[in-house]
This record gives C-alpha cells, structure tokens and sequence, in this order.
C-alpha cells in the first residue's frame, strides 16, 4: 500500500505540545488529533479496497441482463463517472452521515443490520472479557509472586496453549463435547426458538433483557447458549491478560516502597493485592482494553463457529456473498471501534496515572 | 546462533575454542558469542521443545512425498474407504472423499510452511523500508509514513486481512498478500525505533562525511543492524500469521479444495463433526501443535536474547 500516502494537507494535525496549558490536556488534544487522522485513513483505506475489487459494482446492482442505458443510468447514480477524489469525497461524506448503502443480501441499509447485529457480539465480547479479567489477573499475580516455581510455568504454558490453539477449532471440539456428547450446554445460536418470543427485546442485549422481565427459564436458556463462546472467547484473553499482568506486578514488586512496606510491617498479603496490584492495575487497564477491542476480531472465527448471530457473522457471510456495502461497513464500524478503545485506554491512563496527571 | 551449533560434540578443543575469553580473530569471536547463546538457547526447555517442532515441520514440508503413505488428493474406494476410523493403514482415518487424511496433513505442512515464509518475505523488506526511513529522516516523512502504519494498526488483523481477501478474491495467494499487508506495520515501528538510537551514531556521522548518499546509507548500514530485531520479532509472529492464514482457510477464503490446507480441511471436516470427529480433530491438532513449536521458540528466543523482556 506503499502508493497510498495519504495527501500532506491532512496528515500530522494537531500533534504539536504548546508550552503554558498542563501536560495531560495536551496529551488529551494530541490523542484526539491522532483519531481524527485515523479515522480518515480508515475511510480511505475502506473506500480503496472497494476501488479494487474486481466485481463490477454496477453488475452488482443492476444484474447482468440489464440493457446498456440501465447500465448507463446506474453507472452515473453510483458516481462512477466523477474523479476518484470526487468519489472518495462523496463517500466520505456518506459514510460521515452514516450511510453505508444497502445490503444485497438483506436490502436493509447497512447501518439497520449492524445495529441489529450488534447487541450480540457485545454481549459475547462483554462477557468474555469479564472472564478474562477475574480469572486472567489473580492467575498472573500469583504467577508473579511464585516466580520461576511450578506455578509460574504452568501458568506460562497455559497462556501460550491460549496464544497456540485455533479458536474455531477448539469451538468445535467444545461443541462436540460439551454439546454432542455430554448435554452439558446449548448448541448453536442464541436462543432456542421457543423461548424466542417469550419477552420484549429492549437493549438487544438477551441476557438484561430476560432478566429484567423475569423471565427466567429464557434467561436459563441464555445463559446456556452464551457459556460456551463466552469461556472460549476469554480463555483467549485470559491468556493475554495473565501475561501482562505477571509482567507487570514483577516490575511492581521489585519497587523500593515495597521493600518499605515490607519493613514497616505490611503483611504479604497487602502487599501483593493492594500495595502492588493498585500500581499494576494503571497499565493494566490499557491491555484489558485492547483485549476487549480484539474480542471483536476473534469473535468473527467464533461466531461463525457457534452461528451467533452478531457482527462476525455478519461480516462473514456478506463476505461469502460478495456484498461489499456490507463488509466495508462493518470493517469501518469495527476500526471505529477498536480506534475508539484503543483511545479510552489511552484517556483512562491518562486520568489514572497521577505522574501524568501531573505531567511531572 | 544456527552456525555454533553443530560443534557441540566435537571435542573439547572446539568448545575451547569457542568460549575463548581472547578470541584471535573477528570470526572466533562471532561463532563464540553464537555459541554461548545457543547455550543459553539449550537450558530453556520449552523453547528446546519449540525448536524441535519447527525442526519437524520443515523435515515434514521437504520430505512429504516420502512420509505420506497415500495421495494427498486423490482418494481410495468411495464405496468402502469413506470417513474411515483412525487404523495403522489410517493412522488419522480417512475424510468424506476417501482421502488419507494423514497423507494431507502431511502435505498440508507444506502449504502452512509457504504462507508462512512468503509472508515474512514480502513483510519484513516493507516493515523494515518504512521503519527505517521514517526514522532516519524524519520530520514531515516520519509523521507522514508512521500515520500510514498507525491506520493499518488500526484495523484489527484479521478483519483487514478479510477485507482485502474479499476484494481480491479467495485463493492462496490473495491470503498471503492480504496477511502480509496486514503484518507489516509492527516492524515499521520496531525499525524506525532502532533507526532514531542508530542514526545519531558517530560511525553513521563518519559515513555521512565521506559523501554517502542517505539512501546508500539506510541501505548499507541502517537497515542491516535493523535486521536482527526484526527478525526476533518476525518469529515471534509466526505462529499468528499461521492461525491467520488457518482462520482465513476455515472461512473458505484462503487455499481452495482440493488442497490440503489445515483450516480448510477443518471446515470441510465440521459437516461430519459429531458422527466422524477425526476428520476437523487432526487438522487442527496440527495447526495447534506446530503454532505451540513456534511460540515456544519465539519465547525461548526472547529469553535468551532480550533478558530484560518479560522476565
């Protein structure tokens, strides 16, 4: 992509420190021009792979039987006639006003579907992290405070099995087991169908909805179908988390004020959880954020997997189905995404780490 | 760290020789410190393990003719040897068309040994041009072509190695271009990092005066003290490239029936899963085991090299 440099005027804004304001506001204006430069690439860099295609976008929407003045007609609606700075600049302005076009397969407009869609993938990714947190950090701080014992080696090789493992393939072997064999879970999608109508869908999100309603067998049912992709799902980011947390707590640990902790009496216990943990937990919070953000990329292989029907899927079959509206939209919304944590991570430090607070 | 190896059991002269304290020539010093890495190397025992794995698929990848005991495409009697049970003439059973599925496993390590080498090959030359040319000349250039990578970051990999696969079109080759498109941009950083500590070096300034060109410069002897880090980090990235590639392969986008590709072969194995279980398991026992080889070895790597990282 090395022709693609985006034009001079654009690149490079709003990144320079000014003198008098306090560090963090700077750091906060300089995060926000980095977002604004990002997301025009990530338009660019959509709209660019939708130039090269090598499906006829007009074929795409009038069929191959239509008559030349169809083709002619339809070619002048989609803009193809103009310059291609015309047409990425018409883009750009669609995609700004949230106009994505319309789905092939769905005739819905896209942002209809991945709205639809949606709720899904973030009840799966929401869960998902939650495991890996609960279960990722203590597993790393007793890494950490085992160092170089038994512990610290299995919890090692537990995390590059994590690294190691396809997750579509262990989707399907848990499906198999748990599923298949044993009847310990749900199966594919959702929900079962009957308890499908059984409530009001409100936030799109199954498992507030049943519960707000109380309709707690559909909510059994939920919880059911959701254990599988979502142990799955943070067993990947436990895998991430345990490792940076373990890195993190020895840097910690190593410190002088905890050695002063040590001498005025703290037990080890506090020490390790409160004293150390507290100061880990700063730079702790970028990766728990960018894990999350990545949950989103690992749930496409999952979802597919355990035909949950949120963004992944989605993504997935207008793929199969050559509906490029569809895949650049959702490639868009998951950039914007991602992009948008990566920058919450980012303001999170910076709120949480007084030594940048402070801009010392 | 290849090179020393093989000296080990030669006697202890070599050995001497190689731990040398005053090593007589610029040569016995290289292949000492080579020596006393792999030493290092040896004492990790998973990276051992990681090394032995990679070793294995290679062997597997060249000597696959030999190994599979039946054709990798075409397969027996339709009628009778159909979604056979692991035996000793199937030592993974057989799939839906007959095939061996060991035989394509087998051959499948080929194809997994391709994607992988062809990706380091197109996307370290661009990591490393970007890299080092952002940071030896900075300013408007450096800004310019880090924003470049901070997009491409922006994505995650697979859904941008997705949306490249579906304008080009399924196939193997459009797989290895999309997730060598997608790798890249780790390198630029690491390179245009090593670049700004190198290109304050006074050897660089003595260059410089002798009337060298900036690119003879990045090319000659910016790039290639680049070159180490990057290929630590190219390796410790093996293992996802691979599970990329394999993902992209399940979802019908990477190598086409009827090649023996391991992600494939689990997605056209997923149709029989619950009665005939064999046919996705092997594959992808294969995907886990040789991406567990390479993050051992990257981690044993790391270890040895880098005593700071992660210890």
């Amino acid at each position: 992509m090395s022709g693609t440099s985006a034009p001079g005027g654009v690149v490079g804004a709003g990144d320079r420190p000014a003198r008098r304001r306090p560090a963090w506001l700077d750091r906060i204006a300089a995060l926000f021009g980095t977002l604004a430069v990002t997301l025009f690439g990530l338009l660019l860099v959509t709209f660019l792979i939708g130039r090269v295609v090598p499906v006829d976008p007009v074929l795409a929407v009038v069929g191959d039987r239509a008559s030349q003045s169809t083709y002619d007609a339809a070619y002048i609606e989609l803009g193809l006639d103009q310059t291609l700075f015309e047409q990425f600049r018409r883009y750009t302005a669609r995609a700004l006003s949230g106009d994505f076009g319309e789905s092939l397969l769905t005739k819905r407009p896209i942002l209809d579907d991945i709205r639809r869609a949606f709720p899904a993938t973030l009840e799966l990714a929401t869960v998902a992290i939650l495991i890996g947190t609960l279960v990722g950090v203590p597993l790393g701080v007793w890494a950490a405070v085992r160092q170089g014992t038994l512990v610290d080696q299995v919890v090692r090789v537990v995390g590059l099995v994590g690294y190691s493992a396809p997750i579509f393939w262990l989707g399907l072997l848990g499906l198999l087991l748990f599923y298949a064999k044993w009847g310990l879970v749900a199966g594919p999608g959702r929900i079962d169908i009957a308890y499908e109508y059984s409530f009001t869908p409100i936030t799109g999100l199954l498992l507030i909805d049943t519960a707000v309603q109380g309709q707690w067998a559909a909510f059994r049912n939920v919880v059911s179908h959701l254990a599988l992709p979502a142990c799955l799902l943070g067993y990947f980011s436990l895998a991430y988390i345990a490792r940076m947390t373990r890195s993190f707590m020895l840097a910690e640990l190593g410190q002088e004020y905890i050695d002063a902790a040590r001498i005025k009496g703290v037990s080890e216990r506090r020490i390790v959880w409160v004293h150390a943990l507290r100061n880990a937990a700063v730079p702790l919070v970028t990766v728990i954020a960018l894990s999350y953000a990545s949950l989103l990329e690992g749930s496409v292989l999952t979802e597919t997997v355990f035909a949950w029907p949120g963004l992944g899927l989605y993504l997935t079959n207008s793929l199969l189905n050559a509906d490029m509206n569809a895949v650049l939209g959702c490639t868009l919304l998951i950039g914007v995404i991602f992009v948008g944590l990566n920058l919450l991570s980012d303001l999170l430090y910076t709120l949480l780490d007084p030594r940048v607070r402070r801009g010392s | 760290m290849s090179t020393a190896g093989a000296g080990t059991g030669k006697g202890a002269g070599l050995r001497e020789w190689l731990l040398s304290e005053q090593p007589a020539s610029r040569r016995q010093a290289r292949l000492g410190l080579g020596y006393r890495t792999w030493l290092a190397f040896r004492a990790n025992g998973l990276g051992m393990v990681g090394l032995g794995i990679v070793t294995a698929l290679i062997l597997v990848a060249i000597f696959a003719n030999v190994i599979a005991p039946h054709d990798p495409l075409i397969g027996g009697d339709l009628r009778t040897e159909r979604l056979l049970p692991p035996s000793l003439d199937h030592l993974m059973g057989t799939d839906e068309l007959a095939r061996d599925i060991f035989s394509r496993v087998v051959h499948g390590a080929r194809l997994t040994l391709l994607v992988v080498a062809l990706v380091a090959i197109i996307a370290t030359p661009i990591g490393l041009l970007v890299g080092t040319v952002a940071g030896y000349f900075g300013g408007i250039v450096d800004t310019v072509l880090m924003r470049l990578t901070d997009i491409f970051l922006a994505f995650p990999r697979l859904i941008l190695a997705l949306a490249f696969v579906a304008a080009l079109g399924p196939g193997i080759e459009n797989a290895i271009i999309a997730i060598a498109i997608t790798s890249w941009p780790p390198y630029a950083r690491l390179a245009r990092a090593e670049t700004l500590t190198i290109r304050r070096a006074e050897h660089i300034d003595a260059i410089r005066l002798q009337g060298a060109s900036s690119g003879r410069i990045i090319w000659g002897h910016v790039m290639p003290l680049c070159l180490s880090s990057v290929i630590i980090r190219v390796t410790l990235d093996m293992a996802g490239i691979i599970l990329t590639a394999a993902g992209l392969g399940f979802l019908g986008l990477g190598a086409q029936p009827p090649q023996p590709e391991w992600g494939a072969m689990i997605a056209a194995g997923r149709r029989f899963l619950i009665d005939y279980w064999w046919v996705a398991t092997m594959p992808g026992l294969a995907i886990f085991v040789v991406s567990l080889g390479f993050n051992f070895l990257g981690d044993g790597l790391r270890d040895v090299l880098d005593p700071k990282a992660d210890r």
